[in-house]
Formats: C-alpha cells, sequence, structure tokens
C-alpha cells in the first residue's frame, strides 16, 4: 500500500515535518506583515501583523480550556450513567 | 402523462416499494438507477421552474411542487447525495434499509417542494417516521431507546408546527409556504418557528440529533446527517429571513457545537455536535437575510451536505470495519485504512474551510456578510467558531482514530481494514466534489438564489486567504501544544437531553411509587368499604332467601298437601255426592259471603 508507505515515510521523518510547519507558519506571519493587502480588514485591529494568527491561536486554547472546564464542572460523566438508573428501575 | 407523476418523491417512494421485488442480482443496479433518475428529474424541474402537481380534495388543497431558485439548489444536493449515500450502503442486504432511507430522502424533497404549509407539514412528518428506522436498524437496545427519543421529540415539532400553521393560515387566510412577517411575530409565527428550529436543532431544542446521529447504522447516519436539519434550513430560508433572533441563536449554536465537541469521545456524536455548530452558522446567515447571506447559508448547506456527508462516511468505514467509533478504543489506523484517513482529512478541510475545499467558499459568504451589516461580533465569533471546527474535525478526529498513542484491542486491529469498493467510491466521489466546489466557484454559486450577488464575492482575495490560514494553522499549532488537554476520556457528556431523560425517568418513579400507591390505597379501601359490607349484604339476602322465603313458600306447601291429605277421606268415590258436597261447600260460601261482605 503505496499511500501507507508515504505515510510511513513522513513519520519517520518527524522532526523534519515538525520543522517544516514552523517554516509555513513563519513565513504565512510574515506574508499577512509584508505582503498581504489589508484594504479589505473590518476592523482596525486587523490591520496588525499576525492578528488572525493570534486570533486562531488564543481561541484554540481559549476553547479547549474553557470545554474542558466546563465538561469536568459536572458535565462529563460515567458512560452508564442513563443505563444504571434504568436498572435501578427494573427496566433491563 | 401529468407531470405530478414524475415527482421526485413519488419516484422514490415507489422505488423503495419496488425494491422489494427486484432479483438479487439486479439488485445493485437498481439501488442506483432509481436515485439517479430522481436526479435527472430534480435538474429538468429546475430548468422548467413551474408550479403543478397541485391536488384540491379539500381546502386549500395540496401543492406538491414550487420550483423557483431556492428549492432548486437544495433539491439538486439533496438528489445528489441520495446517489451518494445510496452508494455508500449498497452492499447492504436488508432492502426495509434502503426503503426506510429512500422514503426519508422522499420526505425531504417533498418538502422542499412544498408548495403550501399542509403540504409542507406532510412530508415533514414523513420525513420524521421514516428517518427513525435508520437509527433502529442498528439494533442494539442504546438504538432502539435513542430511536423512541428522536420519534417523540420530533411528534412534539411536528405538532408545534401543525398548530402554527393553522392558527397562522386562519388568521392569515393563506395556507402558502413563503416569507411569514417577522418584523411582527405572532404566536402562530413563533410556534411554526419552533417547528423549524426543532428539526435544525437549533439549542435548546437540539439534544435529539447527537443522542440519534450517534446511535444510527453506519450508513444510516450517511443519510441522516444530510437531510433533516438542511430540510429546516430551506424552511429558514424560505418563511424567515431577515428576522433578527435567529442571528443570536445561529452564533450561539456555532460555538455550543464546538464546546460538546472538545469533549466527547465519540466520534460520530463529535460529528453530530459539528452538524449543529456548522447549522449555527447557515441559522445566522437566515437572520442576517440580506442577499449575500441567504446566498451563504444555501451555499453553505450544499456545501456541508457533502462534506458532513463524507466525514460520516469515514467514521461509519471506521465503525463498519472495526465495530468501534471511541476515541479511547481506536488509534494508529494509519496502517490499515490509509485512504479512509485520506478522504475523512479532505472533509475535515473542507469543513474547516480551508483555502481550495469546499467550506472555504461557502462559509465566508456568511461571515462577510455579518462583517458588511456591521455585526462585528457575529463575524468574529462565527471565526472563533471555525477555530473550533478545525481543532477538532479536521485535527482531533483524523489523529485520535488514524495516528495518537492509543492502541486499539487485538481484535479491534484484526478487524481494521479498508473497507468494501463501494463505500471507498462513495467517498472519492464526495471527496472530488468537495475539492471541485472549493476551486471552481461558479458551479455552486450559479444556482444560489441571488447568482449575480454571488458571482460578484470573491472569496479569494490574499486577504480572505492569509486570514483563513492564520486562524487554521495557528490552531493546529494549539492543538498539538495542547494535545494532553484533549486526550481522549472514556466518559459521556451530559446535555439537554438529560431533562426528558431524566424526566421520563421521574415520570416512570411518579407512576410506580405515589399513583401506585395511591392505587393500591384506593384498592385497598374498595376491598374494605365496598367488598366486605357488599360480602355481608349477599350473605344476609341468602339467608333472608333461604330461611325466610324459601321457608314461606315450603310451609305453604307443607300446608297444601297437609290440608289435601284430610280432605281425600270425605271423598265417597260417588258423583252424586262429591257434587253434593262441593255445592253444599259453595252454598255456605255464598251465604258467608252475602252475611260478611255485603254487609
Amino acid at each position: 500500500m503505496k499511500l501507507a508507505k508515504l505515510i510511513e515515510f513522513l513519520r519517520n521523518r518527524l522532526k523534519t515535518v515538525v520543522w517544516v510547519c514552523v517554516a509555513v507558519l513563519a513565513v504565512l506571519v510574515l506574508g499577512d506583515a509584508v505582503l498581504v493587502d489589508k484594504s479589505g480588514a473590518h476592523t482596525r485591529a486587523e490591520k496588525f501583523p499576525a492578528f488572525w494568527a493570534a486570533f486562531g491561536f488564543v481561541g484554540c486554547a481559549l476553547i479547549i480550556i474553557l470545554s474542558k472546564w466546563y465538561g469536568h464542572a459536572g458535565i462529563m460523566t460515567r458512560e452508564d450513567y442513563y443505563e444504571e438508573t434504568t436498572e435501578e428501575d427494573g427496566h433491563e | 402523462m401529468n407531470s405530478f407523476w414524475l415527482h421526485p418523491s413519488l419516484l422514490l417512494l415507489l422505488g423503495s416499494l419496488l425494491l422489494f421485488l427486484v432479483p438479487g442480482r439486479l439488485k445493485k443496479g437498481y439501488l442506483l438507477l432509481v436515485p439517479v433518475l430522481v436526479f435527472v428529474r430534480i435538474i429538468w424541474m429546475a430548468k422548467a421552474k413551474e408550479t403543478y402537481g397541485a391536488v384540491t380534495f379539500f381546502e386549500p388543497g395540496l401543492t406538491f411542487v414550487y420550483v423557483d431558485a431556492l428549492s432548486s439548489v437544495f433539491g439538486y444536493i439533496m438528489g445528489l447525495m441520495c446517489i451518494i449515500s445510496t452508494l455508500y450502503g449498497m452492499h447492504v442486504k436488508e432492502n426495509a434499509q434502503h426503503a426506510a432511507a429512500w422514503v426519508y430522502v422522499a420526505g425531504s424533497l417533498g418538502a422542499i417542494y412544498a408548495g403550501n404549509f399542509i403540504t409542507l407539514f406532510l412530508f415533514w412528518e414523513l420525513m420524521a417516521f421514516s428517518s427513525v428506522f435508520l437509527v433502529w436498524f442498528r439494533r442494539r437496545p442504546e438504538s432502539l431507546a435513542a430511536g423512541y427519543r428522536y420519534l417523540l421529540v420530533h411528534v412534539f415539532g411536528g405538532l408545534a408546527l401543525l398548530a402554527g400553521m393553522v392558527l397562522h393560515c386562519k388568521t392569515q387566510g393563506s395556507w402558502a409556504f413563503g416569507h411569514l412577517d417577522v418584523a411582527h411575530p405572532t404566536p402562530a409565527i413563533y410556534l411554526i418557528l419552533t417547528g423549524f428550529l426543532l428539526n435544525a436543532a437549533v439549542p435548546p431544542l437540539h439534544a435529539w440529533l447527537p443522542d440519534a446521529y450517534g446511535e444510527g447504522t453506519f450508513n444510516g447516519s450517511v443519510f441522516l446527517c444530510a437531510f433533516t436539519t438542511k430540510t429546516a434550513v430551506y424552511a429558514l430560508c424560505r418563511s424567515f429571513a431577515g428576522m433578527d433572533l435567529l442571528i443570536y441563536l445561529g452564533v450561539a449554536m456555532a460555538l455550543y457545537g464546538v464546546v460538546y465537541a472538545v469533549l466527547e469521545n465519540d466520534c460520530r456524536r463529535l460529528l453530530a455536535y459539528h452538524i449543529i455548530s456548522q447549522v449555527g452558522y447557515m441559522v445566522a446567515g437566515v437572520g442576517i437575510g440580506t442577499e449575500m447571506a441567504i446566498n451563504g447559508a444555501c451555499a453553505h448547506a450544499f456545501a456541508h451536505i457533502l462534506y458532513k456527508g463524507l466525514l460520516f462516511m469515514g467514521c461509519g468505514s471506521v465503525l463498519y470495519m472495526t465495530g468501534e467509533s471511541k476515541f479511547t478504543e481506536l488509534g494508529g489506523l494509519w496502517k490499515k485504512m490509509p485512504w479512509t484517513f485520506v478522504f475523512t482529512l479532505i472533509g475535515g478541510l473542507s469543513i474547516s474551510a480551508f483555502p481550495l475545499f469546499s467550506g472555504f467558499v461557502s462559509k465566508s459568504m456568511i461571515v462577510t456578510a455579518g462583517f458588511e451589516e456591521h455585526k462585528l461580533w457575529v463575524g468574529f465569533l462565527l471565526l472563533l467558531a471555525s477555530s473550533g471546527t478545525f481543532l477538532h474535525t479536521g485535527l482531533k478526529v483524523p489523529y485520535f482514530i488514524w495516528f495518537g498513542k492509543n492502541q486499539p484491542k487485538k481484535e479491534v486491529w484484526a478487524r481494521a481494514a479498508e473497507p468494501p469498493g463501494n463505500m471507498l467510491a462513495a467517498m472519492v466521489i464526495a471527496s472530488f466534489l468537495c475539492i471541485f466546489i472549493g476551486c471552481y466557484t461558479p458551479y455552486l454559486y450559479k444556482m444560489l438564489p441571488y447568482p449575480e450577488e454571488a458571482l460578484k464575492y470573491l472569496p479569494y482575495s490574499s486577504y480572505h486567504v492569509s486570514e483563513t490560514l492564520q486562524i487554521l494553522l495557528f490552531t493546529g499549532l494549539g492543538f498539538f501544544l495542547l494535545i494532553r488537554k484533549l486526550k481522549p476520556e472514556a466518559l459521556i457528556s451530559l446535555d439537554l437531553d438529560w431533562f426528558y431523560r431524566k424526566g421520563g425517568r421521574a415520570f416512570l418513579w411518579l407512576a410506580r411509587k405515589p399513583v401506585q400507591s395511591v392505587d393500591t390505597f384506593v384498592g385497598e379501601l374498595y376491598r374494605v368499604a365496598g367488598l366486605v359490607p357488599l360480602m355481608l349484604t349477599a350473605s344476609l339476602a341468602g339467608w333472608f332467601d333461604n330461611k325466610i322465603i324459601d321457608g314461606a313458600v315450603d310451609g305453604l306447601a307443607y300446608s297444601v298437601r297437609s290440608l289435601g291429605r284430610r280432605l281425600r277421606p270425605a271423598q265417597r268415590g260417588e258423583m252424586r255426592q262429591n257434587l253434593a258436597f262441593a255445592f253444599a261447600v259453595a252454598a255456605i260460601l255464598i251465604v258467608a259471603f252475602v252475611l260478611f261482605v255485603s254487609r
């Protein structure tokens, strides 16, 4: 299976892949600061270099942290939560 | 022949009936032929653009076909998805599963082409009652229960819709399924809205969706994810465009789905929560209500049906091959199912709105419409939700199924392999369309309700591409830095279905404990105060009957017999003596009568 071999090839060179990804991120931020025409921006804040990079990163972190906090505040529970009650009720 | 007989829904309904008569060797061809014919018919109808198929056997009658740009674009994508989904499950031998799916699609198409509210309601309910079988056919106890919950919730939505329609039509005098006066909503309009919002899975009326779609069959959920919510989006587009309330609801649901997707351990339930999130964009678009926003809502529904179908096909393939859908039970499948990984990734990149994928050219229309209407908070919050979308669907799903540190059980690993050819073929077609729509925008834009406006929109500006890539790639960075926090946990998350699931149990408890106690008390009371005196009365009556009544009757009989015995010796046997005796008695009686009575 050639596709699996390609994935294996990339996995075996994980450090290189990571560095390529970091380089892509850097190029993206540089390109945004230097090349991109920001006349289409809707707010002044968007004209700061890497505004959307910060927005993406902070947004992602906030979503993960706040959601997990919410989940562990009592929303996440054991998998048989509904089933057990059913058994108690003598339904199954 | 009347065009009514070529209604796409009717073709599907007839097709599903005839399916049971088709011999086994022709079945696969037949399974493809019917949806293809339906799709051809939909394209034909879009070109004709007319209203026909009206049947009036009671007022206001049924109008089966109303074709305009809005119904055409939704009809087109529903027809296309019917082909892809049927192909995906083509190897399933049970005819009833295909029939249920086709009847479900027929309901959706019927609702989309409905010309008045009565027709809409008819097909709306057909959708609900046929789609539940796609959950029940999984045949797990959990599926059975989830199916019943799904049905009950949809019956509630259907009733709200019906009540609203009747109230509205009685006050307005029109049953036409068109734009409602959303600036001055009446209770009737709110009831109709409730019916639509429930099918669109807008919180707090959303919990049925992850509950049922996570429990559907591997191919049933591919159908489910496409039709119900998007038919509701169509109905909202037609009747509620420009209603401000929908903007708030849409943005809230876009974020709500994202939050629950973080917590979810089951990949198909995660995808179901992301339906809520993505439909949020469409609902917000309908609420904004401008030409750009309505175009965006329709375009996003079109793109969403394809990429969400593709994602459900990818995760459905994992479930079908391994029997597992939980992240905690999966991992490292890239060795066994690499092509399924690639197709699922394409779905993930499309939903995340990566440039060159379908979501990029559809979702951005809604966000742009929000910014253009100076609703900055709408634009920013929807962009935040798209960061969450990539986080889960583009990263979490592929990573924890195909990579990750978790190792599945031996038997799961042994079962894992690429799915059958027809499933792969369906994923290839959906993947192609996701990329094609993202690369060649006129294909989709020309079909939208306002094509001139759509064709003016240029998604591939340097600013938009840069903005999107930054948000998504830095979300990727956040994912890998915080990956420990995202580690799947073998837990479930309580949602608003808690209220009716626990509420149902509370009702059962109420029925068993207080109601049963009262019932027992009343039974005892009846026994003590009713049965015991009744038995006493009955034995008294028996004694009275036995002793008094029977005694009197028996005594009379004994007296007559004894009198007879005494009189017998008086008979001499001679006629003259007997007659003389009789006359004497008669004379005595007459004299006695005269003496005593006449006095």
